[in-house]
């Protein structure tokens, strides 16, 4: 029995605000079962995923400070992924930001010059900019898939860190590990919340999110981004250019995801390191997705994404094994993008397809 | 479904009531694994310990751990979130959990931290650590007497690593003066894909026994399947039938259990230990069936030698690659060299990274 996803013509309006919530509903339930199927207390384990992260001054914080990432690059991808470019390597932009940033706190390492940490995230979100940048030249110049170029520059980047942790940025009192020196303080991002982790980063998330849905909705430049997305043809016919709709937004990409990598290292984790990121630019595709690539979607998305990751650490305090807690988290994505997409389709049999377009 | 639904609320009811009537709260005690658990290797030698504590201490304690935490940011949140549920002695098993685990323990000054394998000291940090180098002194004489060649899938090129490759390159050559070593490095400590990769490269290379330094056990696989043998981190015997000669085996429990004792007792302070065979920190997996008598003979003489300090791995003369003298004849090289080695000895190929 052949089936075929059909797009709705006018999806509910009821249905695309109560498809996530039901995907919820149908998660916890799951949830349930399955934790009370190990013989641990459900209850216990549910309210760890997602009470206890958000029922606390320590517990919010890192939940805002973990989606923080998260929601920034998210950003920029959702504008690419509107106007079908596709930039797969936010991970590699995140790296280099992590680089350029951490080359700079270290220069200036032990010199006291105050405010350092601006300078910093300047340099971060250049350097992701200047990565980004390689994938755009070859899909404008030689139309290379920006795919597999950036997803490649991935791992190029990834050995440049180690290669720079290993060598010319190591610390030299630090016993031969593969680590910088710790930054100085005034390299570091000032904290927003005292007691917290959350730092003054966390500020830029609002602006950008904002100024993003300002331009793709109010701007000429996003205007084209969104009708090269929804009809290349149109676009070129309308004579808007489509390399500029990939330079648009690789630089925003790299330029986000680059501030993300300076921060990280001049945030929580104050040193260079040859794992700096769990992922995050990989994460962000799912929360670009998740947040159907609005900008408030995707800030909700990122902390959804935020909460789940933090909410699998606690279930582990409570005997919960990682693969257990990490089905879990794979069935709610699984659950509200399902639901997202039968919000926006039917399934039909091709059989039945024939015959409606038949009586239409 | 109901019924069970009943149980498993008498049971929490049960368990609850039970914490309440009990006069003190079981010590709490939180492990950060940098890998999965698995059932090999670095991590799973680690929670061997932590079942350790449980079976000798039962209801006076509680464990929990997280696995999975390697970098970034994420190991700093879980040291924290350790502290947020009131634990009382907080175990981080990788160098990676080093710098976040001194942040939180200088603003948790009633909180006792243990590190392994990190330098960081302070009021209410302890390292700990293993002299490693021991075991795979013996394990490499047994390449040594299996094979010509080895080569060893590396993590990260820092003292501890270097002391490894070093050693057992030095016990294979006491037995098999032209032993040679490769090294392939990985950048990383958990990574079944990588590991296997580096390893079928040196089995091309026509290396004649493996060893590695990561936490899978995809090097064993690899030379069960080639038909290569192999000296595993940590009993993989499960995974290597033939190819699994030996392997180095931590004995963390027995250290964790005193540490544990001395909170229980109000006696814990901050402690630099590195042990080895002589405290029973290390030791040696059971030889395969392959490994001849007289060679498991030799073994077990030069282990019970280095227990009594009538031998030192790294004793003298110890000859460096370029062939220049690192050690002197007759002389014992001091901690300080050893923690801060950064160069290999005679047999090893390749230049450091």
């Amino acid at each position: 029995m052949p089936l075929r996803l059909v797009p709705r013509t006018r999806p509910s309006r009821l249905a695309q605000y109560g498809a996530p919530v039901l995907a919820l509903v149908f998660t916890v339930a799951f949830g349930f079962v399955l934790f009370l199927s190990i013989g641990r207390d459900p209850w216990a384990a549910l309210h760890a995923y997602f009470v206890a992260p958000i029922s606390s001054a320590f517990g919010l914080s890192e939940l805002l400070l973990t989606a923080l990432p998260l929601a920034l690059i998210g950003l920029g991808l959702a504008i690419g992924f509107r106007a079908n470019v596709w930039n797969i390597g936010a991970e590699g932009q995140l790296l280099l930001g992590a680089i350029g940033g951490g080359a700079v706190a270290l220069a200036l390492w032990g010199e006291g010059v105050p405010g350092t940490f601006v300078l910093v995230c300047l340099t971060g979100a250049l350097a992701g900019m200047a990565w980004a940048a390689i994938p755009a030249f070859l899909k404008t110049r030689f139309n290379a898939n920006e795919i597999l170029t950036s997803l490649m520059l991935i791992y190029v980047a990834d050995h440049l860190l180690s290669w720079l942790v290993h060598g010319a940025l190591r610390n030299p009192q630090g016993f031969g590990f593969p680590e910088s020196r710790l930054f100085s303080p005034e390299a570091l991002m000032p904290i927003l919340w005292p007691g917290t982790r959350l730092h003054i980063g966390w500020l830029l998330l609002p602006v950008a999110a904002v100024a993003i849905w300002f331009m793709s909705r109010h701007t000429l430049a996003g205007y084209r981004l969104r009708v090269s997305g929804l009809s290349p043809n149109a676009a070129a016919y309308a004579g808007f250019s489509q390399p500029q709709s990939v330079w648009i937004s690789f630089l925003l990409t790299g330029a986000l995801a680059g501030l993300v990598g300076a921060m990280e290292v001049a945030g929580p984790v104050g040193q260079l390191l040859p794992e700096i990121s769990p992922g995050y630019g990989f994460a962000a595709i799912i929360v670009a997705f998740l947040g159907r690539l609005s900008p408030l979607g995707v800030v909700l998305a990122a902390h959804l994404l935020a909460l789940i990751l933090i909410g699998g650490e606690n279930v582990q305090l409570l005997g919960v094994p990682i693969a257990v807690a990490q089905l879990f988290q794979g069935v709610l994505l699984v659950a509200v993008l399902a639901s997202d997409v039968l919000v926006r389709y039917r399934i039909v049999r091709i059989g039945q397809l024939e015959t409606d377009e038949a009586a239409a | 479904m109901t019924k069970r639904l009943t149980l498993a609320a008498t049971a929490l009811s049960l368990a609850l009531g039970t914490g309440a009537m009990a006069q003190d709260e079981p010590l709490k005690i939180g492990f950060v694994y940098s890998s999965l658990i698995g059932d090999a290797g670095w991590t799973f030698m680690h929670d061997q310990g932590r079942l350790m504590l449980e079976e000798e201490f039962g209801d006076a304690i509680e464990t929990a751990y997280v696995e999975s935490i390697d970098g970034g940011a994420d190991a700093e949140r879980v040291i924290r979130q350790f502290v947020a549920q009131d634990f009382d002695l907080i175990f981080g098993t990788s160098f990676n959990h080093m710098n976040p685990m001194a942040k939180v323990a200088a603003q948790n000054p009633d909180i006792a931290f243990e590190h392994a394998t990190g330098y960081t000291q302070a009021d209410n940090l302890a390292i700990y650590h293993t002299r490693a180098y021991d075991s795979r002194y013996l394990v490499g004489m047994v390449a040594g007497a299996m094979g010509d060649s080895m080569g060893v899938v590396a993590s990260y090129p820092i003292p501890e690593v270097l002391r490894g490759i070093n050693a057992m390159t030095l016990g294979a050559r006491e037995v098999n003066p032209d032993f040679t070593t490769k090294v392939v490095w990985i950048s990383t400590w958990f990574d079944p894909g990588a590991e296997r990769t580096a390893a079928d490269a040196m089995l091309d290379q026509g290396v004649d026994v493996l060893a590695h330094f990561t936490d899978s056990p995809a090097v064993v696989q690899a030379a069960e399947d080639r038909g290569k043998f192999v000296v595993a981190l940590g009993d993989m015997s499960q995974y290597g039938e033939t190819a699994h000669l030996t392997a180095l085996d931590y004995n963390w429990g027995p250290y964790y259990v005193e540490r544990t004792r001395a909170v229980l007792d109000g006696t814990w302070e901050t402690d630099n230990t590195w042990e080895g065979i002589a405290a029973d920190l290390m030791t040696i997996a059971p030889f395969a069936d392959s490994v001849p008598e007289d060679v498991r003979e030799m073994v077990m003489v030069r282990k019970e030698e280095i227990r009594s300090g009538a031998f030192h791995p790294f004793q003298g003369p110890l000859v460096k690659q370029d062939g220049s003298i690192a050690v002197a004849e007759g002389e014992i090289p001091d901690d300080g060299m050893l923690l801060s080695m950064d160069f290999y000895v005679e047999g090893v190929e390749g230049s450091l990274p």
